[in-house]
């Protein structure tokens, strides 16, 4: 929590050198090569570990996930992810997906805690949103509701 | 047909370019069958997104197929002025790959 | 359910369509009535959005995807069709008023020449084999990009389908229609059913959408298919749902259909292409 205070409280006047301080303009975080085990791992610490190293979690109410409670066609599933932590990369996966890693994204120094995309989900699923912020995971789910259609499809 | 196309919208909304763009591609999983042959269709799908401005890259994206086909990506950032260049790259597991840029309005 | 006994046993009873007691201009204002009266907080206007009219959560998840459309790409491959010259040089502007930009809204009519209803489809590959170039495949790719850059450029404008004072056009009207209140298939259904006395009811997790307006925003990128369909794409489909064999695109009762239909959504934007489930 303090951790948090803190960094808001900076924003205005040098978001650049916090964020270099907490390592976020590594090199090694934006030119990682495409993570191919952590695509392909069936499960969502396995997927976490060959990700980002790491399966601890810690629960944040300062991510917020925008995603429909009851998605209308599974294939295409809107979804916002936002924090005000200084992240350096926020993950989603898909509990229930056959590979839960759904996508990554390794933010820049001056890039805000915000990512918008579409993805897939095959079933009622929890959707998990991890994000790394000073060498920690917090993370964040909802749970969207995946159905089968009347009109026969 | 549509092959390729990335679409870009880059807006400044004070001091920060909120970034849209939707890029054409199958985004295939690799479970489907064919209907008519019964044989899997091959995944195909775009791995890798990258976003620059400036030389420094913004944004980078890891996908693997459970990104919906013609896939969506919106990001926001700081420190762009009206003019600037965002430019968005793809990489595909086909090693195809695709390039666009756009000014920030 | 009584209410489309009635209408089916009013079809039987009349048995061919006698001209004289067709009346178009009643059978909109009962039709638009009945759905005005169905959801009292739609707006006539909103209807050209279907279901997101009348559902706040899936209308969430929509305006989520018209953040950056996915028919948008198709409606620059429209424009970049629709400007490229055929073999002999011609190109698509010279088939249409106003070299073709903001006319679908022409869309469809009935042709007392041709003696048969014009679709917006139709036409484009009349213009086509009008100018020695071989028609495109009727129900996606090409033909629903062109499509979509038309309804493009046509967006805003009102829905005025005409039915000429002309006995025939006045029977493919009634010949939509009738199709329309029809059952079909081996579920024994009609669209009526569904998108008349069920629209907003659910099968499963499916909301049925309201039949008013229903043609206003084709063609239509539906995430089931990945990518743009026309209308008459869209008629198979239900009718395959219903397990009906359908008819052929651009078929006589396909476009009748489409008459039929479009003349119901008139008073309504057009707003094409749309997103859809």
């Amino acid at each position: 929590m303090k951790r948090r205070t803190f960094l808001k409280g900076t924003v205005a006047s040098g978001m650049l050198s916090v964020a270099a301080s907490a390592g976020l303009l590594t090199p090694r975080m934006v030119l990682a090569a495409w993570p191919e085990t952590a695509f392909g791992a069936r499960s969502i610490d396995d997927a976490l570990n060959a990700l980002l190293g790491d399966t601890t979690l810690s629960e944040s109410g300062d991510i917020k996930i925008k995603a429909p409670e009851i998605a209308e066609n599974g294939a295409v599933v809107p979804i916002t992810i936002s924090t005000d932590m200084a992240a350096e990369s926020i993950s989603v996966l898909i509990a229930k997906n056959p590979s839960p890693l759904a996508c990554s994204f390794a933010l820049g120094g001056s890039t805000l805690g915000f990512v918008s995309t579409r993805v897939k989900m095959g079933e009622t699923s929890d959707l998990i949103a991890v994000v790394k912020s000073g060498g920690k995971l917090y993370s964040a789910k909802k749970t969207v509701k995946v159905t089968i259609g009347g009109c026969g499809g | 047909m549509a092959e390729k196309k990335i679409r870009i919208r880059a807006k400044l909304k004070g001091d920060v370019a909120e970034v849209k763009t939707l890029m054409s591609h199958p985004m295939e999983t690799g479970f489907r069958k064919n209907s008519k042959t019964g044989k899997k269709i091959p995944a195909h799908f775009i791995k890798e997104v990258i976003c620059e401005h400036k030389g420094n890259k913004v944004l980078v994206a890891s996908w693997g197929v459970a990104v919906s086909k013609n896939p969506y990506l919106s990001f926001k950032f700081k420190g762009a002025a009206k003019g600037d260049t965002i430019t968005i790259s793809w990489n595909d597991n086909k090693g195809e790959s695709a390039t666009a840029d756009a000014k920030v309005s | 359910m009584k209410k489309l006994l009635l209408i089916t046993a009013a079809i039987s009873v009349l048995g061919a369509p006698l001209a004289s007691q067709a009346n178009p201009e009643d059978d909109l204002k009962a039709f638009r009535g009945y759905f005005m009266e169905r959801f009292p907080n739609v707006p006539l206007e909103e209807f050209a959005n279907g279901v997101y009219a009348i559902d706040a959560a899936s209308r969430e998840q929509w305006e989520a995807i018209e953040e950056f459309p996915p028919y948008e790409i198709a409606v620059d491959e429209g424009e970049e069709l629709f400007n490229t010259p055929f073999k002999n040089g011609k190109t698509y502007a010279s088939c249409f008023r106003n070299g073709g930009i903001g006319v679908k809204s022409d869309y469809p009519y009935y042709d007392t020449e041709k003696g048969q209803v014009e679709t917006v489809e139709s036409a484009i590959n009349a213009c086509r084999t009008k100018n020695g170039e071989k028609p495109l495949k009727w129900k996606q790719g090409d033909i629903a990009a062109l499509s979509a850059y038309m309804a493009y450029t046509t967006r805003g404008q009102t829905i005025d389908i005409k039915i000429p004072h002309d006995q025939r056009a006045v029977d493919a009207y009634e010949n939509g229609k009738h199709s329309y209140y029809a059952r079909r298939g081996q579920l024994n259904m009609s669209c009526a059913h569904c998108h008349v006395d069920n629209s907003g009811n659910k099968i499963r997790a499916d909301l049925l959408s309201p039949a008013l307006g229903h043609l206003s925003h084709f063609p239509v990128y539906r995430s089931k298919w990945g990518n743009l369909g026309t209308a008459h794409r869209r008629f198979a489909g239900c009718n395959k749902q219903v397990r009906a064999l359908p008819f052929k695109a651009q078929s006589p009762q396909y476009r009748n259909l489409e008459y039929f239909l479009t003349y119901m959504a008139n008073g309504i934007p057009w707003n094409g292409p749309g997103a859809r489930k």
